[in-house]
């Protein structure tokens, strides 16, 4: 994986996940680091497009809440926060991870904060994945004894 | 017309006090928190979001909290709050492709690719009210099952291949956007389908009853239902790429509809889509019935004259808060326009009298 991808899929990690789930790891990681905002946590609207058809032009669907902010570590590191929904602290959480995933703190965080929401998300998707595969239909053609 | 009186501040005051007293209802009763609204009353929620054409799940419930249920002042409580947010940018167009489908369903194909699922649906209940809801009852555990990792591919996907549906139009351009520009007619695809989204399910419903019942049918299957989660990507330009900023619960349909051709083209089936925010199925069908019947011209069909085919009539009274707002306020003051008709048909009454009398008088 190379950075770009890596830091794509810690942020959307941290974007998605409940802000409860967040506020634990962030207390189990127990870091505080020290930083200066370059951008106070804003609540705003996105617009959210689909496509006519699934597969044509875009359309506008409407719109989701997302907080962000980004801020700057004692050591100069940047930190961007966007995630979903209303939260300030989910943002400053989420922005403080980022930059601390980019410095010599990025064990830690992926092992105290990354892990235990990537195994919590799947989880809950595993759990609606295995509802849904017992509501899958099995046909079953009755046969006609026409010989 | 109606003009600012002055007064009444008080008895404004007393009346929203009391409608404040009336929201809590019985205080002997436990009160409703948001998370229960959102967790328990999830398809008001849903629908809320829908009309309100704003994703945010607790806000949608606080905004039933405050409304004491009433749907159509939910929705006007979120389009509110809406104005407030600035627009911090847009998102990619969702894959639906990509869903983490709870419930997948077609009625064209029995085996298709991904199967059929069910879902959490009302489907198959007798309708019967469940008195143990009533009584406290504990919900069993549902069964599950070996969750399967196949790919739930579009069916419209199927058909395309063999050139018997009609394609969508390649394209990226950025779609117009109702909540920055009035409305202009003819409106393009991409502007009707954000109207009929966001439109109020009744009366899209009754539109799309319409086509069904014969004011401009079009024959629609339904080729593929299907409802969960997508992720949402937005291009972040400080970091110079796109990140997923959140997820959202989606209710897809598209119709397979009856055939287009015409000398040069062989026939076609055509398609209706509808796409709308939660798990609102019936919306997401009405849509797309919708959608397929102003499609009309693009399609070379005749101008039948029905409703649903009139984008001005559909789209000017589908959005429930303009519909509202304009009904609702002639409950307003109206005292000096009224008092005018007073004065017009006193003076109408009058003159009719008055002529009468001449005309005995001439006998």
């Amino acid at each position: 994986m190379n950075e770009t991808t890596d830091r794509r899929s810690w942020l959307g990690l941290l974007a998605k996940a409940p802000e409860e789930a967040l506020d634990a790891c962030w207390t189990d990681l127990g870091e505080s680091p020290e930083f200066s905002w370059l951008r106070t946590p804003e609540i705003g609207g996105v617009m959210v497009r689909g496509r006519a058809g699934a597969t044509g032009a875009p359309f506008n669907l409407g719109e989701m809440t997302v907080t962000r902010c980004a801020l700057r570590l004692g050591d100069g590191t940047v930190g961007h926060g966007y995630v979903q929904g209303r939260s300030t602290r989910k943002a400053e959480r989420a922005a403080l991870c980022d930059a601390l995933l980019q410095g010599p703190k990025a064990g830690a965080v992926r092992a105290h904060v990354l892990k235990p929401l990537a195994e919590q998300a799947e989880i809950a998707r595993q759990a609606r994945a295995a509802r849904a595969a017992a509501t899958k239909v099995d046909f079953f053609t009755m046969v006609r004894g026409e010989d | 017309m109606y003009v600012a009186v002055k007064g009444g501040e008080r008895a404004i005051d007393n009346a929203h006090a009391w409608l404040a007293e009336e929201r809590r209802g019985d205080p002997t009763v436990p009160e409703l928190s948001i998370a229960q609204i959102r967790e328990q009353l999830a398809l008001a929620v849903n629908r809320v979001m829908a009309e309100g054409s704003l994703y945010d799940p607790d806000l949608a419930a606080l905004a039933i909290k405050q409304s004491r249920g009433d749907m159509i002042e939910a929705i006007f409580l979120i389009r509110a709050y809406r104005t407030t947010l600035p627009r911090l940018g847009h998102s990619e167009p969702v894959n639906t492709d990509a869903m983490t489908c709870d419930r997948r369903i077609s009625a064209t194909f029995k085996d298709a690719p991904g199967g059929q699922v069910l879902g959490p649906t009302f489907d198959y209940t007798h309708r019967l009210l469940d008195f143990k809801l009533a009584a406290d009852g504990e919900t069993p555990e549902p069964p599950v099952a070996e969750p399967r990792d196949e790919e739930t591919p579009h069916i419209s996907g199927f058909l395309g291949r063999e050139g018997l549906i009609q394609d969508e139009i390649q394209s990226d351009e950025t779609p117009r956007d109702l909540t920055r520009e009035p409305l202009e007619l003819p409106a393009s695809r991409a502007l009707r389908l954000q109207a009929l989204s966001r439109g109020d399910e009744g009366f899209i419903l009754g539109m799309a009853y319409s086509t069904q019942r014969g004011y401009g049918r079009n024959h629609p299957f339904v080729g593929e239902l299907r409802i969960g989660t997508v992720a949402v990507e937005m291009d972040i330009p400080e970091l110079g790429f796109a990140i997923e900023i959140g997820e959202m619960t989606l209710t897809e349909c598209e119709t397979v509809n009856q055939f287009t051709g015409s000398k040069t083209e062989p026939p076609q089936f055509t398609r209706g889509y509808g796409l709308v925010f939660g798990q609102s199925e019936r919306k997401a069908i009405s849509m797309a019935l919708v959608d397929r019947a102003l499609r009309w011209k693009e399609l070379g069909e005749d101008d039948a004259g029905v409703p649903a085919q009139d984008e001005e009539f559909v789209l000017y009274h589908s959005d429930n808060i303009q519909a509202t707002g304009f009904l609702e306020h002639i409950k307003l003051p109206h005292y000096v326009d009224f008092q005018s008709e007073l004065e017009l048909i006193r003076r109408l009454r009058k003159e009719a009298a008055a002529g009468r009398q001449a005309q005995e008088a001439a006998e």
